[in-house]
């Protein structure tokens, strides 16, 4: 058999990157969740226990955001170059945010008379991160139109009202993500606040994913190709139809107080958000006129990332499973790791 | 008007120069935590858990700041340098995609259990989670010095349409550079650490606090400066002549020679004049140039003037940052030697006054981590792939105003995170390596909610 590992490699690294991106969506987003949710804590000791849910694993969940980065470098370094060029300034405040929300971690617990500075500096940190995330992914789904291979645009040609609403829409999500998690983790009061959150952020995460279905074959025609003919339509179908039970099966949980239901079906809800907006994009890596095989870099290069990749992320998943279940069960009040 | 591509140079040098510190500390405090934590487990007593416990702390803080200060490096080549990412993005790429796979997971993991699993996993545990950190350390040290090594000695590569497509994977990552320079820095980055934990030692000494601890952290400090200080000089030593085969420019920058010769003197001081071409209040030292450079009294030293100018390195930075690089070398030996012969003499702990130089010196790894980098980096000038790709091509052409807001944004962030940053890690040194939180111990009037507090010193005077 001969493979054509030009044609393939690409495909198979769309799906690694995404992979990790959705990882880091899943993992990290609950952690700014409670980053964005933190000042509804009624004092510093609630929101000890809110971090120290995360603290023993925070890192490694972002991690995968370095991996879907890298991942972008090693095989589509033309889109890597585009995207963090073209949004610099988005990107940048995507680099404080993580820098105010990650030393926060460390240094909230080593303060005393500074000790609200850093619980300032997660939630502020958290919140620019989301939103700036929830720009990159409204502007990439939006195009990028190139001419002659380059972009041309100002500081703020990614600045759209759509971009906006992503960045909003995004906040919204990880905050849903973040109640979810915190409903599960903790107990007393601050479980209580987590689920009276959950509520309200539900319901205005699934007006928002309405909204950008509604929208997005409207700002992009390739999308509405994807979606609207036959037979995509078909393939396709089953990705709404599983996000309108799935959002059933989260209200449900949600309105019903069932812990681990309700993170299991926003993470679900997430997943399918990701997936079709991944449809839509897709064979581009910069829509819309970008290819993921326009902006491969060498076979050699990605053959050899991929070896890397397929035997260590497995070994990866293993022991990110195995630290999680180090840090099973609840956080209660009062009890910290620090 | 503003030169984005200037701006971009300011801020690559300004995020790269804070990162740059924070692994070189971390680092070697991953390997001396695996000591600490293995000789508890061999000995069971408090001292080396109470330090242990100590120095993870120092750990955290600093293990965290330079987490995020690098997650800003990953995306610094393509906001700011996206043309050297779209041609060279092949092979730079690929290199960071295992760090963070081999490393970066590795060290984020098991970090969780290693700050907070004490009471959730077994000692032996616990113990192999502290060891994956310091391996995921090296490692990563590792592969970011087969990125910047391959930079600085590109190999096994062809060019195809403006893009570098790799050929041969062994001779990329076993660059020329890479072998001696991932040893020079990974001995950059443990001698950084020890003298801080010398200096940190020594201060608890003059203090007269944690006598034991300190005793033991000192002598620790200077048995190690001691064994791998001279190591650090021969391999530098090599890297000077691999220098000259590889980088002749950069090595005339680092001794300010202009005109290539046999036999040429060592310049111990000099101010070198770019317009003249010449060494303005030049000491030096005749024929031991040539004796240092090639390890012969005649061999010879290539000259800057055998360079067209547009390809010559700036001079006065790189001659300066080697010298003082060295410098620092050299008193490092000093110290460490003269603290051996006092050990052997069981006199180690009597002279304040060699306390104090200890004291002082605590710094001198990260200034002299610093200054090699800046040699070796500005060294490499005008280009960014020595001999292929030119820094002003790399450059993204990004609006010089968004430059400007994103520098002057890293500028305040970096000053109020690291800032606060520096004051967390001065309150840790401080309290000291109080009793490890295994058996608290709790003063009349005094709460053990507030480890941190500095009356819990008190029950550690001897």
């Amino acid at each position: 058999m001969n493979l054509d590992l030009a044609a393939v490699l690409p495909v198979v690294w769309f799906f690694i990157i995404g992979f990790a991106v959705l990882m880091y969506v899943l993992l990290d987003g609950f952690v700014l969740g409670i980053g964005i949710l933190s000042p509804f804590a009624d004092d510093e000791h609630q929101r000890d226990q809110m971090m120290n849910t995360a603290a023993p694993i925070w890192d490694g969940n972002e991690t995968w955001l370095i991996l879907g980065i890298a991942g972008l470098y090693a095989a589509f370094p033309r889109a890597y170059a585009l995207i963090l060029s073209t949004l610099y300034l988005p990107a940048l405040l995507m680099m404080v945010g993580l820098v105010f929300r990650g030393v926060a971690f460390e240094f909230r617990f080593k303060a005393h008379k500074t000790r609200w500075v850093w619980g300032l500096g997660f939630h502020l940190g958290s919140l620019a991160v989301a939103f700036a995330q929830g720009v990159f992914l409204g502007a990439l789904v939006e195009g990028m139109p190139l001419e002659g291979g380059k972009y041309l645009g100002g500081a703020f040609s990614w600045f759209s009202p759509f971009a906006v609403m992503t960045g909003c829409a995004l906040v919204f999500g990880y905050g849903l993500l973040g109640a979810t998690w915190l409903f599960m983790k903790t107990d007393g009061r601050t479980q209580r606040i987590a689920a009276d959150l959950a509520r309200p952020l539900m319901m205005v995460v699934i007006a928002f994913m309405l909204m950008v279905s509604v929208w997005v074959p409207f700002i992009n025609a390739q999308v509405m190709q994807r979606w609207f003919t036959w037979p995509n339509l078909l393939y396709l179908a089953p990705v709404p139809l599983l996000t309108v039970l799935v959002a059933g099966l989260l209200w449900r949980a949600v309105l019903t107080d069932r812990e681990v239901q309700s993170f299991r079906w926003a993470m679900a809800l997430f997943v399918l958000g990701f997936i079709g907006l991944a449809a839509g994009i897709w064979p581009d890596i910069v829509p819309p006129h970008l290819t993921i095989w326009q902006a491969a870099s060498p076979v050699t290069s990605q053959g050899f990332t991929l070896v890397g990749a397929l035997l260590m992320i497995p070994v990866v998943l293993g022991y990110t499973v195995y630290s999680y279940r180090v840090f099973r069960g609840k956080v209660h009040a009062g009890e910290g790791y620090h | 008007m503003l030169d984005g591509e200037l701006l971009s140079r300011i801020q690559f040098g300004f995020v790269v120069s804070f990162h740059i510190l924070f692994p070189s500390f971390s680092i070697g405090l991953a390997s001396w935590l695996v000591f600490l934590e293995g000789v508890w487990l061999w000995k069971r007593t408090d001292l080396w858990r109470d330090l242990y416990f100590f120095w993870l702390k120092v750990f955290a803080v600093a293990f965290g700041m330079g987490v995020v200060s690098g997650i800003v490096m990953s995306f610094q080549f393509g906001t700011n340098w996206s043309r050297l990412s779209e041609a060279a993005g092949s092979i730079l790429g690929p290199l960071l995609n295992y760090e963070v796979l081999t490393a970066f997971f590795l060290e984020a993991s098991f970090l969780g259990v290693m700050l907070f699993g004490w009471n959730r996993v077994g000692h032996v545990t616990h113990f192999l989670a502290t060891c994956m950190v310091a391996l995921g350390t090296l490692i990563s040290t590792f592969w970011i010095m087969a990125a910047n090594s391959w930079m600085q000695t590109p190999a096994g590569y062809t060019i195809e349409h403006g893009v570098f497509v790799p050929t041969d994977w062994w001779k990329v990552i076993f660059n020329p550079s890479l072998p001696l320079s991932f040893l020079h820095m990974a001995m950059a980055a443990f001698l950084t650490t020890a003298m801080v934990v010398g200096g940190v030692a020594a201060w608890y000494l003059l203090r007269g606090r944690f006598g034991d601890r300190a005793q033991a952290m000192l002598k620790a400090a200077v048995a190690f400066v001691a064994l791998v200080i001279p190591l650090q000089i021969f391999v530098g030593d090599a890297s000077g002549l691999e220098v000259l085969q590889t980088q002749p420019a950069k090595l005339a920058a680092i001794e300010a020679n202009w005109t290539t010769a046999r036999g040429v003197p060592w310049t111990l001081f000099a101010i070198p004049d770019t317009g003249t071409e010449s060494n303005r209040y030049a000491i030096e030292i005749p024929k031991v140039g040539s004796l240092i450079l090639t390890h012969q009294l005649n061999g010879k030293v290539p000259g800057l003037k055998s360079f067209p100018p547009q390809d010559r390195p700036p001079v006065t930075p790189v001659f300066f940052a080697f010298r003082v690089m060295v410098a620092l070398g050299f008193a490092m030996l000093g110290l460490s030697w003269l603290g051996l012969w006092w050990w052997r003499r069981h006199t180690l702990f009597d002279r304040r006054w060699y306390l104090r130089l200890w004291l002082a010196m605590a710094p001198a790894g990260f200034i002299a981590v610093l200054a090699g980098w800046y040699t070796r980096e500005i060294g490499r000038q005008p280009w960014v792939i020595y001999g292929v790709m030119r820094t002003a091509d790399a450059f993204s052409g990004v609006p010089a105003a968004s430059v400007l807001v994103s520098l002057i944004a890293f500028a305040l962030v970096y000053a109020v995170a690291f800032g606060f940053g520096a004051y967390y890690l001065v309150k840790l040194f401080r309290a000291g390596p109080t009793p490890a939180p295994q058996r608290p111990v709790v003063l009349p009037g005094h709460s053990a909610a507030r480890p941190l507090s500095a009356a819990h010193d008190a029950v550690e005077l001897p």
